[in-house]
Order: C-alpha cells, then sequence, then structure tokens
C-alpha cells in the first residue's frame, strides 16, 4: 500500500501540490485525471519517490518512499530519453541489467503481443512504437506498484487500445496495482477501478467508477467536468 | 475503443447485458464455455477486475456456473435460461417506457407507435 498524508509540493514559490491524503491498495486500478498543470504528474513523481514532498509524508508499505524505492515501484515517465542508437532488444537487456525485478521473458511476450521487431534501432521507432516499447520495459517488471505517467499521450487511437490491451494482458492485478495519470479518459475508463480528481494542486475528489456512473449517471469525463466546472 | 458504453449505467451491468443478449440469441449456446477472465478484459478492454464481477454476478444470477479449474460455462437449465429471455424483455421496455416518457408520450400513444411501426416495417418488406 502506497500512502500519502497531506503532501505538498512547493517549487520555488508556486505550490504545485497542496495537502493531499491518498492511499493506493493493491491489486486496483487508479486513474489520476485533471487539466493540465493541475499537478498529476507532480503527484505521480511525488509517489515514485522521484520528488521529494515540502511537507507531509509518504510511506511505501509502512516504509518512507525515498529514491531507492524503485526497487518496489515501476515509473514510466512521458518524456523519451531512451538512448537512440539501441537496439529495441539492446533495451531489454539494459533493463534486464538495471532492475532485478525485471523479467526479460515477460518484455519479449509483451514486445510480440504490440508487435514490435526487437532488432529495430530505437531511433528508427515511430512515436507510436516507441510508446509501445516503453510500456512493455515497464510492465515487465514485477514490482508491486506500477506508475504510468500519461501512457496514451499523444498516440493514435490504435496504438492506444494497444497499450489499454497490453496492459490488460500483462499486469498481474493479484499482486500489482497501477497508477495512470492520464487526459484520454475515455479511452483509459474501462480500465479504471477509481479516479481520483487533481485540481489546481489539490485533490478534489476520489471515486469509484462504478459509483459515479451509478450514482452520478455520468461517465468520468462528464463527472470531471462537473466537478471542475 | 473495443466497445463503446453508455456513459450512465456501471459498466460491468452493461456488460452483464451484453453477455446475456449474446446467450439469448444463442451466440452462446447453454453448455458453452466462456472466455477466461482475462481473455474477456483483454477482448473488451475491461480492466480485469470488472470481468470477475460479471461472472460472480452471472454467477448469482444463475446464468453461468463456474467448475472449478475448468472455467465458466453457460448453465444447461433452459428454464432459466427463458425466464432470464422474459427479464431482458422486461428490461429493455423498461428502458423504453422511461426514455418515451422523459420525452412526454403516453402509454397509449407508445403502443400505437409500436403498431405503426410494425405496419410500415411490413409494407417495406
Amino acid at each position: 500500500m502506497i500512502e500519502a498524508h497531506q503532501i505538498t509540493k512547493r517549487f520555488l514559490t508556486t505550490k504545485a501540490i497542496e495537502g493531499i491524503d491518498l492511499r493506493i491498495d493493491p491489486g486496483k486500478i487508479y486513474g489520476i485525471i485533471g487539466e493540465n498543470g493541475s499537478g498529476k504528474s507532480t503527484l505521480l513523481k511525488l509517489l515514485s519517490g522521484l520528488l521529494h514532498p515540502s511537507k507531509g509524508s509518504i510511506t511505501i508499505n509502512g516504509e518512507p518512499v525515498t529514491r531507492q524505492s524503485a526497487s518496489t515501484i515501476a515509473y514510466m515517465t512521458d518524456f523519451d530519453r531512451f538512448y537512440p542508437y539501441f537496439k529495441v532488444s539492446e533495451l531489454v537487456s539494459f533493463y534486464e541489467s538495471q532492475f532485478v525485478d525485471f523479467n526479460k521473458n515477460k518484455a519479449e511476450d509483451i514486445l510480440d503481443f504490440l508487435a514490435i521487431d526487437h532488432e529495430q534501432k530505437l531511433k528508427h521507432l515511430s512515436k507510436g512504437n516507441l510508446g509501445r516499447v516503453k510500456l512493455a520495459v515497464t510492465v515487465a517488471r514485477e514490482a508491486p506498484f506500477l506508475l504510468l505517467d500519461e501512457p496514451l499521450s499523444g498516440l493514435d487511437p490504435m496504438v492506444r487500445e494497444s497499450i489499454v490491451k497490453g496492459i490488460i494482458q500483462f499486469v498481474d492485478f493479484d499482486r500489482q496495482s497501477l497508477v495512470i495519470t492520464t487526459h484520454e479518459i475515455r479511452d483509459i475508463e474501462p480500465l479504471l477501478d477509481e479516479v481520483i480528481i487533481i485540481h489546481e494542486g489539490k485533490k478534489l475528489d476520489q471515486q469509484r467508477v462504478d459509483d459515479i456512473r451509478m450514482k452520478e449517471q455520468l461517465d468520468v469525463e462528464g463527472w470531471l467536468k462537473r466537478r471542475t466546472r | 475503443m473495443g466497445i463503446d458504453f453508455q456513459p450512465d449505467r456501471p459498466i460491468y451491468q452493461q456488460l452483464i447485458d451484453r453477455l446475456a443478449g449474446e446467450i439469448i440469441r444463442e451466440k452462446r449456446k447453454p453448455g458453452d464455455k466462456l472466455p477466461s477472465v482475462r481473455e474477456y478484459a483483454v477482448e473488451t478492454g475491461v480492466n480485469a477486475n470488472t470481468i470477475q464481477r460479471v461472472y460472480r454476478e452471472m454467477e448469482q444470477m444463475e446464468i453461468v456456473q463456474s467448475k472449478r479449474g475448468q472455467g465458466t460455462f453457460v448453465t444447461e437449465n433452459r428454464d432459466r435460461l427463458h425466464e432470464l429471455r422474459e427479464q431482458m424483455k422486461q428490461t429493455y421496455i423498461e428502458y423504453f417506457v422511461k426514455d418515451m416518457s422523459d420525452l412526454g408520450f403516453t402509454i397509449s400513444e407508445m403502443t400505437e407507435g409500436l403498431a405503426e411501426h410494425e405496419a410500415k416495417k411490413g409494407e417495406k418488406e
């Protein structure tokens, strides 16, 4: 379980995140939604231990989160900073050398599922295929928590669909939790158990997707619009 | 993206209706094996926890039966399937009547409308 208590993150004088309480339970899929600049990516970095909160605390299974938490958290950034001259297969070997929980066979299975040529150089991959490769090497880690920052951002509908299906096929929901930031809400909604709205750095609401549909008779996008109006 | 879900009802309920519909029109026959939770999750693009709930609720409704270690199967109880067909009919009538009432139509306008619709369809054929 990841638990955040009253976390605040300041960059110089601007507050990016303010007073957020949050709990990530095992075996569930969470969506963090909100407008651009709302603070959702900052929140994800804080949960992953890549950023340190200015105030408040974050624990993973009771232990404080640090940069060393990377052993229990697989984090996928929305930047592409892979070494461009690597082949896909070399990237897989590199990941294997960096993470003890990296499952090389699983990575290869995911790449096959997503129809990626293992011998292609990264610099020759299309944006969509690079997105698929990023997902493959992240999900191939058997870490209890997978945090994905905007996994569908800027990708075309076919690629988005294959990424969603790759997540369903390969994430082990008996043992892994997933936290996804996104503004492609429609594509991601059927994948989510719960959604968290971040608005102007604060947590505005958190609900189960089924409850939103049942009680509010709205899909998540409609609910987000109503709550942030 | 996979299936177009309606915005105002939980996804698991829509998947139950979808599977129940396939069972009623015998696209899935009594005794047929349903896809595994994972397979159906990938096929529909839906969270595996949701699919688990779909199968669990359908089992409580006695439309499907799970056999340990083998998977989930459409029930072979024909009476239950007949009952399900009637239930689905009632459900869709309720949706229809609710939508039409919301638009201000009376029940007699609805029945007249249905008769006219049927008659027109007859002319075309």
